[in-house]
């Protein structure tokens, strides 16, 4: 019993036994597609990656997606046919059919296992078609979920620049070279350069890396631009020709917490300084972001007090309702830790954190905030539980009787039907939750459970399994 | 290697677990790594089930990889056996352990010495079969398995039951509309005074399948789920089954009719002509609706259909048969049956498309222009932007295809339901025409009004694009409460700052 209780006095970390419900990370193609507007995802695996696929990405998949799996069939299992050959095909028809900048191999479970070389067939592949070709080996044996986008990136992070092309010398010239730049770049550096060099602060460039829709890349960099920051590029941009430059010496900072192999690479490979702080989920954890990029980079941040303060000012009414109450994470997509650390802030207690995998180094700003928020709020320290068991949590869950339960759709209609509120965490995965904002929509998630079920809870329906499905707690 | 960006049928081990969960506690262990039981998912969303679905993973890690499952898949069966003492557990291979190679058999075998419940491997080969297939075989096995136990038990029973009976063989979890079928059969088989001995695998039990021989025949529902296993049936015990799919009047008729002469030959003296008759003229719909008016202006336009076997040759004959309609296209993705489905549909329609390729047939459409589909989810979307209406009446299917209300295709009541879906799905695409003709609704206009017309405030250029990005059914609301918060400040200029400044003040 003790066990299950809360920790009081400092964060606890276990590991169970991994026998828990997530989304292949193949998954990521289905946003960065979206977000990427030139590339084209080649997912190399069986019908089983594509029927995934297919079923997780809903009506997007009728969207004509830039997407497709090259399908292995037992030739390919066997060696009958010769990989490269049929790459090649395959990815002469994608140049025909879509024309991409970029095609971005994902491999699978099946290749790992058959030991397909990608890394070693892109290159040669790229020569050929005269095509960029990334690969990521986003697989369901090494990576869970989101995961997925963190192999993407940290494969992309190679492929930014390492210095900024001769722009500036054409910008200056008003010959015939300018007029084509400008046109290729349908005049948008210039504009930029003329009207904003003078709000910035002087500091060495930052890159932020992490995909995120466009509105949400505005904002946070309009966050910044008040403060004086400037962010000199993003990864991923919009495209893929527009990849960041990244030099030695740069500055670099993530914006969601699952992008570790990302910021490994940055930091070995690209030899960029990463930043290391919390992430920008809810007000408190975007103040904490910003406040720790002005530190570094010496800059006095102006306002953000004020603006956290009005910003929860103008959402007490949805944090009203969570409140004093109790929240479990089951644990699938790696934003647990700043989604409990922010409701930890609204005032709730987290019993558990379930989460898939645990850096603590890339996640150590978080897990101090989570840590302190939590003696501020006077609220006991949840356990943190890598690799859970469903199981196990279910059982656990089923004791402790969470007033909110965040978890995947395999569970969440089961918990509902015996009495439990439940939101499904892969909605945080999609939704814009980032910087000050968002945190409304962010609330409006994780309070809709609750403003629905209190409208049911008088109707006396809430348990509806008969008695001994109940306790039939099957995953 | 194949370019695929849309599968009709699922891989393999889906059908596995659609027979396993089908079954009352029954647990499906899947040999796989994490993040292939979306089957779950699928359940407890499209079938909203209540109940937590009986498929664990045990997990192929890189651990695995290097040195082998070793104790883990036996450990993980007989903790499940401990934790929810299932009757059966089905290990379930994928296309990752197909590949390991692993002898999962082996597995199975020192399960089962530690485990109460049964253990057994599901026998389908990942790269061969599909998810239908797979099902067909599951269902078989599991059947198989439990008769020859009850055999070398020395607890088959023998003899028929007393009064004529049938089992329901094919009814499975996420099946298309199954649940209503379901319903829908046993109320035929009360009508006809025939009792169901059992309904496999949905919400069947293991115990019980010694006693499906007791039955005096078998009826398979579906052309996709059950065959196998009433054809074993036949050959062990010599029960008769009726294949016909009672979907449609006439289709309906002669299934009643071979189960009448399958039960004459059994002993029995029933004569269902009568029934036929009155269902068909005063309870069905359907042949009503055939001879009306509505259905007259229905003649001779065109069709596309395209699904499943079953669903695809009863819609063709319906269409064809029933209502006078001209079926341009029949299709099925069941590629490994295409010979059935040629001889079901050949002089029902103009052409015969067998391809499991969504671009094929959204080509094969498209030159065939037809009034209406009748396809999946998939043709359904090909409609949309062909700008065609579209009947759904096979799986892929979406959570709105697992309707609540009650809605069987097969029997009386599903020639009314189908009925419906023909006539709607036609008037759909002829109300369309006729606003288009007559100039459109008078809302077309408000509805589609630009953004960025006459407002007294100044959006930029950067504000502009920015709020073209907002999706279109909320940017209406997103620029009225932008411009109502510059109003209130006498701003005249909004820039991207104030639009999102705007957001956080009214908290949209």
């Amino acid at each position: 019993m003790t066990a299950t209780q809360p920790n009081t006095t400092a964060l606890s970390f276990e590991c169970e036994t991994g026998n828990y419900h997530t989304f292949c990370p193949i998954s990521c193609v289905a946003w960065l597609y979206q977000k990427i507007e030139d590339s084209f995802f080649l997912v190399i695996g069986t019908k089983t990656c594509g029927y995934f696929l297919q079923n997780a990405m809903g009506v997007m998949i009728f969207a004509e997606p830039r997407y497709a799996m090259a399908e292995l069939e037992e030739g390919d299992i066997s060696a009958q046919l010769n990989d490269y050959e049929e790459l090649k095909r395959l990815c002469l028809q994608v140049k025909r059919d879509r024309n991409p900048s970029v095609i971005v191999f994902i491999g699978t479970c099946t290749t790992e296992i058959i030991k397909m070389d990608l890394e070693g067939l892109a290159p040669r592949l790229e020569a050929e078609l005269g095509i960029p070709i990334v690969v990521a080996r986003a697989n369901g044996l090494d990576y869970a979920f989101t995961q997925g986008e963190d192999t993407v990136l940290a494969a992309m992070a190679n492929r930014c620049p390492s210095e900024a092309p001769a722009v500036k010398e054409t910008t200056s010239e008003p010959g015939q070279g300018n007029a084509i730049s400008r046109l290729l770049n349908f005049g948008r550096k210039q504009e930029e350069i003329v009207a904003d060099e003078s709000q910035y602060a002087d500091h060495p460039p930052l890159v932020l890396f992490g995909s995120l829709p466009d509105p949400v890349v505005t904002q946070l960099t309009l966050e910044l631009k008040k403060q004086g920051i400037k962010v000199s590029g993003w990864l991923p941009e919009k495209r893929f020709t527009e990849l960041p430059v990244i030099e030695p010496g740069y500055y670099v900072s993530g914006v969601h917490p699952f992008l570790s192999r990302t910021a490994t690479a940055m930091m070995r490979r690209r030899k960029c300084k990463l930043i290391g702080s919390p992430f920008p989920i809810g007000p408190d954890g975007t103040r904490a972001w910003i406040e720790k990029l002005c530190s570094v980079f010496n800059i006095e941040p102006k306002g953000l007090a004020e603006r956290e303060a009005e910003i929860w000012a103008s959402v007490e009414d949805y944090v009203k309702l969570v409140r004093g109450k109790s929240v479990f994470f089951m644990g699938d997509n790696l934003l647990e830790i700043s989604l409990a650390r922010f409701l930890a802030r609204c005032g709730m207690t987290v019993l558990e954190i379930g989460i898939p995998y645990m850096d603590k180094r890339y996640q150590g700003a978080e897990l101090a905030l989570l840590e302190q928020t939590c003696h501020e709020k006077g609220t006991p320290l949840p356990k943190i539980v890598e690799k859970p068991d469903n199981h196990n949590q279910l059982q656990r869950i089923l004791e402790l009787e969470p007033d909110l339960v965040i978890t995947g759709m395999a569970h969440a209609n089961p918990l509902e039907a015996r009495g439990i509120d439940t939101k499904w965490s892969v909605e945080f995965t999609f939704a814009q939750i980032q910087g000050f904002t968002n945190t409304r929509d962010l609330l409006e998630l994780v309070t809709r459970p609750l403003r629905r079920n209190t409208h049911l809870k008088e109707l006396g329906w809430d348990k509806l399994v008969k008695s001994e499905d109940a306790k039939r707690v099957t995953v | 290697m194949k370019l695929a960006y849309w599968m009709y049928a699922g891989p393999a081990h889906i059908g596995t677990l659609r027979i396993a969960s089908s079954f009352k506690n029954v647990h499906a262990i899947m040999h796989a790594p994490i993040g292939d039981d979306y089957f779950n998912v699928m359940r407890s969303m499209l079938e909203r089930e209540r109940n937590f679905t009986p498929v664990t993973t045990s997990s192929v890690d890189r651990t695995v990889l290097a040195r082998g499952s070793q104790e883990k898949v036996v450990d993980n069966i007989t903790r499940k056996d401990a934790e929810v003492s299932p009757d059966l557990t089905v290990l379930t291979p994928t296309c990752t352990s197909s590949i390991l190679q692993e002898d999962l058999e082996n597995f199975v075998e020192r399960a089962q010495l530690t485990a109460r419940c049964d253990v057994m491997l599901a026998d389908v080969n990942h790269y061969r079969v599909n998810e239908l297939q797979a099902a067909d075989r599951t269902l078989n096995q599991i059947v198989e398995f439990y008769i020859d136990k009850a055999r070398k038990g020395g607890t088959l029973p023998t003899g028929k039951t007393e009064r004529p009976s049938v089992n329901i063989i094919g009814i499975t979890s996420l099946g298309f509309h199954n649940q209503h079928d379901c319903t829908e059969l046993k109320r035929l088989m009360a009508d006809l005074g025939i009792e169901v001995n059992q309904v496999i695998p949905e919400k069947a039990s293991v115990h019980h399948l010694k006693d499906l021989p007791r039955a005096w025949f078998n009826l398979v529902p579906y052309r996709e789920v059950g065959l196998m296993t009433a054809r074993y049936l036949e050959a062990e015990f010599g029960m008769p089954f009726v294949d016909v799919t009672p979907m449609g009047v006439v289709e309906t008729a002669r299934c009643i009719r071979a189960i009448q002469q399958v039960l004459n030959a059994s002993g029995a003296a029933v004569d269902y002509e009568d029934y036929i008759d009155n269902q068909t003229r005063y309870v069905s719909q359907a042949a009503w609706f055939s001879r009306s008016i509505d259905c007259q202006n229905l003649t001779g336009k065109k069709a596309v259909v395209f699904g499943d076997n079953t669903h695809a040759i009863a819609m063709t004959k319906i269409l064809a048969r029933e209502m006078g309609i001209r079926v341009a296209i029949a299709g099925t993705y069941c590629k490994y049956d295409a010979d059935w489905f040629r001889t079901q549909v050949g002089e029902f329609c103009d052409e015969v498309l067998i391809s499991d390729d969504n671009g094929a047939v959204a080509d094969a459409i498209a030159r065939a222009e037809p009034a209406a589909i009748f396809g999946t989810q998939m043709e359904r979307h090909i409609g949309k932007r062909l700008n065609i209406p579209c009947g759904v009446i096979a799986a892929p299917i979406h959570v709105q295809n697992f309707p609540i209300g009650y809605k069987p295709f097969v029997g009386y009541e599903g020639t009314n339901q189908i009925s419906d879906l023909v006539y709607n799905s036609f008037t759909l695409g002829m109300e369309d025409h006729l606003l288009e003709i007559f100039g459109g609704h008078d809302t077309k206009e408000v509805i589609h009004k630009s953004i960025s017309a006459d407002s007294d405030l100044n959006w930029t250029k950067d504000a502009l694009a920015e709020l073209n990005k907002v999706p279109g059914f909320v940017r209406g609301k997103v620029k009225r409460n932008t411009e109502k918060f510059a109003r209130e400040r006498q701003l005249s200029s909004i820039t991207i700052e104030l639009m999102y400044a705007a957001k956080e003040a009214v908290g949209a």
